[in-house]
């Protein structure tokens, strides 16, 4: 038997950590994607020899997942909605690249 | 499944549900997961065909990096405006959530007709839809995410207008949330096809 | 896409449940209130409802797949078949695969689904109510889009996996292919959104005290399935895209000529072919799983072993997508990672297999219909599933691949699995949904002539196959049937009477319903006619629209069955402590106050109807699709304005002072 009695809470009520970041945060962390786009751009103009894809890759993964954890705000919410969430990219990401690799896309 | 703990206040608006969670984000949530077996699709045949340029041009001959580079900036930064909307509807602030929620359909706007710019610029450069298998792979995944983006905007002039007349059922702050998931899942899959269409030439 | 919720223009009467009926005063247009006619059921937003909707409609194309199943066996039943034309062949055998698997055995599934998860998981509806009609809609809108292609020029004639380039206009010129990707398109968004509804409604709207491990098990695998077409729907959706774009807008995706690869169509296919399968056998698995407890009167051995397993096949179903592509060229590194893990899958598989007979094993059995179907689901699984793991050995599979012996062994997986499940499930929930209990006699006669029929079909095609009979065949002569034991031409005339007393065995099946209900002779049925364990029978014949007047407090697995009887401390007798109607009676004694229903709506089958007009569009007339499009458009809006201001959701807490059934909605976690 259910004990629990909800306290309902209403949208006026400051809900500030489980939201996460104030808006002052949200453009700090806005402009940290802005810097980190500007590197991603930056390969075509610099040759980073050996490092080019690493550092797109990387660059990528860390901008993806700012904003899913920040802006998406995944990092504060309930566990479950990143586990829905990372089960349908990780899935996704695996078929794929195992689909491309039979067609020896990684070999060239 | 995981066992995961109920936190009190933690989704305000959340109505008595097993998970303490609402319905309407979860649902969000599960959808979003999908989309990204839509676009890993999209993406793989594009990265399958990119090197397929039969007779037209290739794509380091025809992207214009700086152009691009723009666009996705303005995208990226639509995420903000579109978190700063959220902000202000958890306030109760009805103003600047629609002040934000216009700006960031406008960024939104914005980027779709650079993709538009830049698809009528291809097409002039002899890279068209049928010309070969990149040209058809990259309007498609291009074009998919195009329409999306216009569905959004399509979504946040709508949400404007139903925040003005507080014709909103349900939660106000809740439903321009569930909007903002859509919003933000539209840039990361930008974020993802820059890096690999763009930067990455064939 | 909330639920709606009109503030209540009723008193309350304490005692009484009050259902709270929507006002009239805010909306576009008044929305429709309830009513007794043909029209409510156009506008009906409630689950039972919406699954016998689904359940008829599946039934009919059921029907119309088998009349395209006898036709393709009649042209095969001697030599030199004049039944069928080539090119109607073609189109006989791709429609009635599309059929049977898209528009009979998944909204079948749907349709059970619907109906009982909400009623086995103490729900008053689903997450979501209105995009279930929606769902319906357009699975409805769908199929019958897909088949006037027959009446516009032909029906696609490609095979339902419609290899590229194969089903490219250079080699389908005819609209059919165009009307199969469009309206499978459709009956797609119907999957969809009804996997996302239902994993919310499974995860969001359990009783107080359901746990998962506590779930039933059928609802276990419905939640397994959901995940399946929640992630292998999209991947469908991009070959969708990407064949109509060849075919429609010239796109090169599958144009060799450009460079293209036809094995992209065929992975992205199988990535989504694979989980299909799945996605057409666990809800029999769970229909079974419910059933055999019940007939054996013995819990379910193993539960959290069933419900993990179906969870571990739904998982590793995603791994194994190539084991359809063995003679396509992979390469041998591809071919023996596939070969290996569909090895893996049988595990879990089989794991089942032993649950269910080890719940048999020392149990009091009697064998009712439903019972028959669920053993013959058991047993006839087993030999398909045998005949898989031979074709997950590359080796053997080179040699019987696109032969019969495919077909033999996705028969009697589909036919002697998914859907005798299927009709487990009729037998058993009849009485529930329609209030009499179909006939024994006419039972037995149904079950055994499909027994049958179906092993007099399709047990020969595994010698067939090995003899080499190719799949897609029209037409085989005297010359080439070779000789004694393996006459090809015998075996197929075999098959071919099999496939009549097949069809004999469900037109028993008809009969059976049709004088259930007309005879005057055939009583009510009382509530708990098979002495069941889960909770949609602790509800009236058929239940109530608001499903539960109080919402139970789950405390056991089997919470019904736990209701009924105890088990002595001393002895560990099981006695009966209460019947059937003691339970519902003392549930509905303390009724909840106040039950919010969903509302309802005719949006939902006007948004579905505008996704066939914008397809006749897309293959005649663009203007018709920019009209169709435009009132999508104006559809959508007037959903979303749907109601105009009620603050409270659906299923949101009564105001402080209120108090009933409320607080107990929540359940703990875990």
């Amino acid at each position: 038997m259910s004990t629990a009695t909800e306290t309902v809470t209403h949208e006026s009520t400051e809900h500030g950590e489980s939201h996460g970041a104030s808006d002052k945060q949200y453009i700090v962390i806005a402009l940290i994607l802005a810097v980190l786009t500007a590197i991603e751009v930056s390969t075509y103009y610099v040759d980073f020899g050996p490092l080019f894809l690493p550092t797109l890759f990387v660059l990528m993964i860390v901008k993806f997942v700012i904003v899913v954890s920040y802006f998406m705000h995944l990092k504060f919410d309930n566990k479950l909605f990143s586990y829905l969430f990372y089960s349908g990219l990780i899935l996704a990401v695996s078929v794929y690249v195992g689909a491309l690799a039979t067609f020896k896309f990684f070999l060239s | 499944m995981a066992d995961t703990a109920v936190a009190h206040g933690a989704d305000h608006g959340a109505h008595h549900t097993s998970t303490g969670l609402s319905n309407n984000k979860l649902g969000m949530w599960i959808f979003l997961g999908s989309e990204c077996l839509l676009f890993g699709g999209l993406i793989s045949t594009y990265m399958l065909y990119k090197g397929r340029v039969g007779e037209g041009p290739q794509p380091d001959q025809i992207y214009d990096i700086p152009f691009t580079s723009v666009s996705s900036f303005v995208l990226l930064m639509s995420s903000l405006t579109m978190v700063l909307a959220v902000s202000a509807a958890h306030r109760n602030d009805d103003r600047n959530t629609n002040l934000w929620l216009t700006v960031t359909a406008i960024l939104g706007a914005t980027f779709v007709g650079g993709q538009v710019y830049e698809f009528t610029a291809f097409y002039r450069e002899g890279l068209g839809f049928t010309t070969s298998l990149f040209g058809s792979s990259f309007y498609t995944l291009t074009g998919f995410h195009g329409v999306h983006v216009t569905v959004g905007i399509i979504m946040l002039m709508a949400l404007v207008g139903m925040v003005r007349r507080n014709r909103i059922p349900g939660s106000k702050a809740e439903t321009v949330e569930m909007i903002g998931l859509y919003w933000h899942f539209v840039d990361i899959v930008w974020i993802v096809i820059f890096t690999l269409v763009y930067l990455i030439p064939a | 896409m909330a639920i709606i919720e009109r503030p209540s223009t009723e008193v309350a009467v304490p005692g009484t449940p009050t259902v709270v009926k929507p006002s009239e005063a805010l909306g576009v247009f008044k929305r429709p209130a309830a009513t007794s006619s043909w029209k409510d059921w156009l506008v009906t937003v409630d689950h039972k409802k919406l699954g016998i909707m689904y359940g008829v409609a599946a039934f009919f194309f059921f029907i119309v797949g088998g009349l395209e199943a006898v036709l393709i066996r009649l042209q095969l039943m001697g030599p030199e078949g004049k039944v069928l034309s080539a090119d109607q062949y073609n189109q006989m055998f791709t429609m009635h695969a599309t059929t049977m698997v898209f528009l009979f055995v998944m909204p079948m599934a749907a349709a059970f689904a619907n109906y009982f998860v909400p009623l086995q998981i103490g729900a008053r509806d689903v997450a979501f109510p209105r995009i279930n009609a929606f769902g319906f809609w357009c699975f409805l809108f769908g199929g019958i889009f897909l088949n006037t292609s027959w009446f516009l020029g032909g029906a696609a004639d490609g095979g339902w996996f419609m290899y590229a380039p194969n089903s490219s206009t250079l080699f389908s010129p005819t609209h059919g292919i165009d009307f199969w990707v469009l309206g499978l398109q459709i009956t797609g968004i119907a999957s969809l959104t009804g996997s996302i509804n239902l994993i919310v409604t499974i995860l969001n709207m359990r009783a107080p005290g359901m746990k998962l491990m506590r779930m039933p098990i059928f609802t276990w695998m419905v939640l397994v399935v959901q995940f399946l077409l929640l992630f292998a729907i999209p991947v469908i959706t991009v070959a969708l895209f990407l064949l109509s774009f060849q075919r429609s807008f010239d796109a090169t995706f599958f144009d060799v000529a450009a460079g293209a690869d036809p094995l992209l169509w065929q992975h992205l296919f199988w990535i989504f072919g694979h989980p299909e399968v799945y996605i057409l056998i666990l809800p029999s698995f769970g229909i079974v799983s419910e059933i055999i407890p019940v007939f054996s009167k013995k819990p379910l051995f193993g539960y959290p072993i069933v419900a993990l397993s179906g969870a571990a096949i739904g998982f590793v179903g995603w791994g194994v997508w190539a084991h359809h592509m063995f003679a396509s060229g992979l390469g041998p590194v591809s071919v023996a990672v596939f070969s290996l893990a569909t090895m893996a899958i049988a595990v879990p598989t089989g794991v089942k297999i032993v649950n269910w007979v080890m719940t048999m094993w020392g149990g009091k059995l009697t064998f009712a219909t439903p019972m028959l179907f669920a053993i013959g689901l058991v047993v006839q699984f087993t030999i398909g599933g045998l005949s898989g793991v031979t074709h997950s050995v590359a080796p053997s599979d080179t040699q019987q691949t696109d032969t019969y012996y495919i077909v033999a062994h996705f028969h009697y997986v589909l036919f002697g699995g998914a859907i005798f499940g299927l009709f487990a499930g009729f037998y058993y929930w009849w009485p529930k949904m329609f209030r009499k209990q179909l006939n024994e006699t006419l039972g037995k006669w149904n079950f055994w002539l499909m027994v049958v029929g179906m092993n007099m079909t399709f047990g020969p095609m595994h010698i067939l196959g090995l003899q080499g009979q190719p799949r897609r065949m029209q037409v085989w002569t005297e010359a080439r049937a070779g000789e004694g034991f393996f006459n090809l031409g015998f075996w197929n005339m075999i098959a071919s009477l099999g496939s009549l007393i097949l069809s004999l065995g469900i037109l028993f099946f008809i009969i059976n319903v049709v004088y259930t209900h007309k005879s005057k002779k055939v009583a009510i049925a009382p509530l708990d006619p098979w002495d069941a364990r889960s909770l949609e029978w602790m509800t009236a014949n058929p239940p109530v629209e608001h499903n539960f007047d109080s919402i139970p407090t789950i405390d056991h697995l089997d919470e019904f069955f736990h209701r009924k009887y105890e088990q002595d401390p001393n002895t560990h007798e099981i006695k009966q402590v209460a019947s059937a109607e003691e339970v519902l009676a003392d549930m509905n004694a303390h009724p909840d106050e106040h039950i919010h229903m969903p509302s309802r709506s005719y949006w939902p089958i006007l948004v579905a109807l505008a996704l066939p007009i914008i397809c006749y569009g897309l293959i005649y007339n663009r203007m018709l699709m920019a009209v169709g499009a435009a009132f999508l458009l104006l559809t959508m809006f007037g959903w979303a304005m749907e109601p105009a201001t009620a603050p409270d959701d659906d299923f949101d807490p009564p105001a402080s002072g209120e108090d009933g059934g409320h607080t107990k909605e929540l359940a703990p976690l875990g």
